[in-house]
């Protein structure tokens, strides 16, 4: 009789989720590294490119000099606590970039898709296919011989080989919203494709695109270090965690911190944004709920 | 008294080849309300849609002229069409809820024509959306334009729906079903409001249908209409009064009546609709038509005009009356 007394009540919905708990300690580590990219000048302890040959492959803690080495010293002599610091300004900053670009470009082009249909769909969606076949890390290869390497070209490279993935959600997120009955209302009362586009598809697609966003982020992270490890990306002096994780890799044996940290800071960015992606899609996604 | 605000004229529309709506054609005047009633597939929404310039990709119009204020929306270009929608025609209808963007405030959404046809100050077109939200009788108007539809009841929806229709000041508005997802109390006060409207702005409506208690309180005028013509037309009385085609007796004959038996079966019209390219020769009544004669199987009867008011297309009009 009484079976379920709890459910039949209407209780208002628990607004505790209005905070993310699950997903607020790495929030603060993201938040956390984006501050110390853009403030990297005033809390970083030394220039990440003053060389000390002096004081090459200290370990972490080493005082030489009146500097303290907190993550140690690299090959050159370089504070590997300062370069960890100035390499988040690539690593966020191509992340940022690419996604932003990719993103733009595929959803664009999978609303546009969706919205044709036609010999337009048939363009898009098999060039979606296209690019999706071809291996990224060989299209960038690639790239970076033709153009040469470089910030700006591995931030191209990045974007024009992620975009599909933006577009195949935007897509089939386009194909369903555009035969809701109020767009078709706002198509009826002589909306241009633009507006419907811009005012009442993209609203509705935006959560699915954000959730594939925070999951593209840290992949944009690994890539742009894949890359720079292979010396296609950032070139030298210039910091990035995956050039340290690169030149660390000849000393593992006797300074593993050099490659040790930018290896930490790369898992505990791209962790964070990966838990906080799944957060965003649980919170986002109607059939998750 | 100048001429019709709609006048169509002759509309075929084909899909695939296959004819859904055959030589059809009717006038509405200025504040008219003239509703299009027949079964599911008869072809009135495609008409509908044919006068909106909306239809489907694989629908083509094959002859015929749809003329609105006196130019031909067949001929003119689809970018011109676009501005004559929401602007001289507007559409409402059945889902009021889902007709609504989730993620736009209501005011945003009532304003959208006016911005786009009028090309109005943002705070001019809140100020009109406002005013239009009162009249049509959401109250807290104010409240209202900031709110989004979850917070809207399913007949305050429609309300604002007719609000976005409306606020253009449109010629013409086509409501197809517009009360068939609403409750009784409220599907009242939505034809009471939409009469009130077409009294105070003179806009035509084509009401599209298949309610009859809808039709009897809403139409001046009624077009029946069956495998894609129409096959009676005529004033709401009249064709309440008498019928001159043996489906809309046969149709008026179906509605269950507050006076009558309560344990009797309600008539029904034996058979069903023909399919799409599979009309029979001749009238395409003929099938199910009770007075059906040798002439009905062959030759296709044409509008006539009645002996009082308004057309009908049936050889033996005169014995439709005999008839249930």
């Amino acid at each position: 009789m009484n079976a379920q007394p709890q459910s039949a009540t209407p209780t208002k919905p628990a607004r505790s989720s209005n905070i993310p708990w699950a997903a607020l300690p790495f929030l603060i580590i993201v938040i956390a590294m984006v501050l110390l990219a853009i403030a990297a000048p005033l809390v970083a302890p030394v220039d990440p490119n003053t060389q000390n040959l002096l004081a090459r492959l200290k370990a972490p803690g080493t005082v030489s000099r009146g500097v303290t080495y907190i993550l140690g010293s690299d090959e050159l002599g370089r504070d590997v606590l300062s370069r960890l610091i100035y390499g988040a300004r690539i690593s966020l900053f191509v992340a940022f970039s690419s996604v932003l670009l990719s993103g733009t470009l595929g959803s664009i082009l999978g609303m546009i898709a969706a919205f044709y249909r036609g010999w337009v769909e048939i363009v898009i969606m098999r060039l979606v296919d296209i690019v999706l076949s071809v291996p990224a890390i060989l299209f960038a290869i690639i790239t970076v011989a033709v153009m040469g390497p470089g910030l700006v070209n591995v931030v191209i490279v990045l974007a024009l080989t992620r975009w599909p993935r933006y577009a195949r959600v935007a897509y089939g997120q386009t194909l369903s919203v555009a035969n809701m009955p109020y767009v078709r209302l706002s198509h009826f009362m002589g909306a241009s494709w633009l507006r419907l586009l811009g005012r009442h598809v993209l609203p509705n697609i935006a959560g699915s695109l954000a959730v594939v966003a925070t999951l593209e982020f840290g992949l944009m992270v690994l890539f742009e270090a894949g890359l720079s490890f292979l010396g296609l990306g950032v070139q030298p002096p210039t910091a990035s965690w995956g050039a340290m994780l690169s030149t660390g890799r000849n000393y593992v044996a006797t300074a593993w911190w050099i490659a040790t940290f930018p290896g930490l800071a790369l898992f505990l960015l791209v962790l964070s944004i990966n838990l906080i992606g799944d957060h965003v899609r649980d919170r986002l996604d109607p059939k998750a709920r | 008294m100048t001429g019709p605000v709609l006048d169509v004229s002759d509309l075929s529309v084909s899909i695939r080849g296959n004819t859904v709506v055959d030589g059809v054609s009717l006038a509405i005047g200025a504040g008219e309300i003239l509703s299009l009633v027949g079964e599911s597939g008869c072809g009135k929404s495609m008409t509908a849609f044919a006068v909106m310039g909306l239809l489907p990709k694989v629908a083509k119009i094959d002859r015929g002229r749809v003329e609105l204020g006196g130019s031909d929306l067949v001929s003119i270009s689809e970018e011109r069409r676009r501005l004559l929608r929401g602007a001289e025609l507007a559409m409402i209808f059945q889902e009021p809820i889902a007709s609504l963007n989730p993620l736009m405030p209501i005011g945003r959404q009532i304003e959208e024509s006016l911005i786009i046809h009028r090309g109005v100050s943002s705070r001019e077109a809140k100020s009109a959306a406002i005013d239009m939200l009162a009249e049509v009788g959401i109250p807290e108007p104010q409240l209202r334009y900031r709110q989004y539809p979850f917070e809207l009841s399913g007949g305050m929806c429609q309300r604002a729906m007719i609000a976005m229709a409306l606020i253009c000041r449109p010629k013409l508005l086509i409501a197809d079903e517009p009360t068939t997802a609403l409750d009784v109390t409220i599907q009242a006060q939505i034809l009471e409001l939409m009469k009130r409207l077409r009294d105070e702005t003179g806009t035509a409506i084509l009401l599209i249908t298949h309610d009859m208690g809808v039709v009897a309180d809403m139409a001046d005028r009624v077009a029946v209409m069956y495998s894609g013509r129409i096959v009676e037309e005529a004033p709401v009385e009249t064709i309440f009064a008498s019928q001159r085609h043996p489906y809309t007796r046969l149709l008026l004959s179906t509605i269950p009546r507050l006076d009558g038996q309560a344990k009797t079966e309600l008539p029904v019209i034996e058979g069903t609709v023909p399919d799409i390219g599979a009309w029979p020769a001749g009238c395409r009544f003929n099938p199910r038509c009770p007075v059906a004669g040798d002439k009905c199987l062959t030759e296709l009867p044409a509008l006539a005009p009645r002996p009082d008011t308004g057309r009908a297309a049936c050889w033996h009009s005169d014995r439709v009356e005999a008839l249930v």
